[in-house]
């Protein structure tokens, strides 16, 4: 339960970081994602058990303030934990690795479903101007991000669930 | 009576022989002589003085080292709070000069009530292109009202709520702004992109645009207030295949930087879409 009632604080923050200022510091037109960078990071540390409560948490902060179709950055970042959770089984031996690959699949995931719907109701996006212009930079951001994300939530992990020592 | 004789002539002899080496001393006679006399004194003079300084020195001058760490310090602290005011300074002359622009825009504009915001952040998504001003509804914000700098157009309010507001600008992939060209007088549609990019179209074929002139809204569809400037033509495509021409449009107003903004509250946009026909209408 504190696990999950950690997320409002932690991701409100990092969303309110994210719009006040990460998202004034473009690279091209992509700017970092810092509520799915740590809700993967928190998805992918093996003791956590509250990652898709992390996923809703995040998703309805971000739509409260994007414009967005309500409920849609809540389906990306279910999907992304989803995601997460595959590669934490799958690639449980080389955490940054899982990191990376799910940084990267998730920028992927959130940013396809975003133009999707939106060319959907109407707004007209350029495939390959979208790709080039905001997803690729999109995703050097976050990736540059992972890693510091991966070991502030792995602490907070440790903290919150700490190892039994077997004597 | 011997003895004051005696005494009398040895003073006078011992006066004689100081005014003799006087007048010696005075005629340069004696200087090699005093060279050989003071040299050891002097040596020991300066050997004494020199050891005298060292001890001197050793004992003041942690006082003074620690003294002057303090007072360097002290400097530094002045130093690093002076350096922090300037800037703060800077930063009030800054928004000083925009509050002056935007009041100076305000009186030229006096038909409109303007409510000042500041930006306070910018839609997460990046392929959407909102910012988020700290003035709602308690402020008379509403759904449609449109927002400008002294530079021109900015966009128009989108979402409101309490105590903040989401502003839709006019570079959004989904805006749309009727506009005029000056001096040519064409209609056209001003379109954003996901990129941010803001072109032109619908211009006629038969209208002779030039590159530099100037867009302003045209206020038709009722959604912006007619005669604020959007930008300048900076690009123009013509094909005689195409139904209409295209531009590109430098904005006037810097995007990437939007520190406060105004508000027209006083124009209500107009709702035409029931007016718009519809495929199954009677």
């Amino acid at each position: 339960m504190t696990a999950t009632l950690l997320a409002i604080p932690i991701l409100g923050s990092l969303l309110i970081l994210q719009t006040a200022v990460f998202s004034q510091l473009p690279l091209l037109r992509g700017t970092t994602d810092l509520v799915m960078v740590a809700i993967i990071a928190w998805s992918l540390q093996k003791s956590v058990k509250t990652a898709w409560q992390w996923g809703i948490i995040g998703g309805l902060l971000v739509s409260l303030s994007t414009a967005l179709p309500f409920g849609l950055p809540i389906i990306g970042y279910l999907l992304v934990v989803g995601m997460a959770l595959l590669l934490r089984q799958r690639v449980w031996q080389v955490p940054i690795l899982a990191m990376f690959v799910a940084t990267f699949l998730g920028t992927l995931i959130t940013q396809a479903l975003a133009v999707l719907v939106l060319r959907f109701t109407g707004t007209s996006l350029a495939w390959l101007e979208s790709v080039n212009m905001i997803t690729l930079p999109s995703m050097l951001l976050n990736l540059v991000v992972a890693i510091p994300a991966y070991a502030l939530l792995g602490d907070l992990a440790r903290w919150l669930y700490p190892e039994e020592l077997v004597v | 009576m011997a003895g004051l004789k005696s005494r009398t002539v040895q003073t006078v002899i011992i006066v004689l022989v100081i005014i003799g080496l006087i007048a010696l001393a005075l005629g340069g006679y004696l200087t090699p002589l005093s060279r050989y006399v003071l040299a050891p004194v002097i040596g020991s003079q300066t050997w004494l003085a020199t050891r005298f300084q060292a001890i001197q020195t050793y004992i003041t001058a942690p006082a003074d080292l620690t003294r002057l760490q303090q007072r360097n310090e002290e400097l530094e602290a002045e130093n690093s709070q002076l350096q922090s005011q300037i800037i703060t300074l800077k930063q009030q002359l800054s928004e000083t000069s925009i509050l002056q622009a935007l009041v100076d825009f305000a009186r030229v504009n006096p038909e409109n009530r303007y409510v000042a915001a500041r930006v306070i952040g910018r839609d997460p998504s990046p392929f959407l292109q909102y910012v988020l001003i700290n003035r709602g509804s308690d402020d008379g914000l509403r759904r449609g009202m449109p927002v400008v700098t002294s530079q021109g157009l900015v966009g128009r309010v989108a979402a409101v709520t309490a105590g903040a507001a989401r502003v839709q600008l006019i570079t959004d992939a989904a805006s749309a702004v009727n506009v005029r060209l000056e001096p040519s007088g064409a209609q056209a549609v001003l379109q954003g992109s996901a990129t941010g990019d803001l072109s032109l179209d619908m211009i006629p074929q038969e209208a002779s645009v030039e590159i530099g002139e100037l867009v302003l809204t045209s206020g038709l569809g009722g959604n912006y207030p007619a005669d604020i400037v959007v930008g300048q033509v900076t690009n123009l495509r013509s094909r005689d295949t195409d139904l209409f021409q295209k531009a590109s449009v430098q904005p006037a107003v810097d995007f990437r930087q939007i520190p406060i903004v105004l508000i027209i509250t006083n124009f209500r946009p107009v709702d035409v879409s029931p007016l718009i026909p519809t495929p199954n209408a009677p």
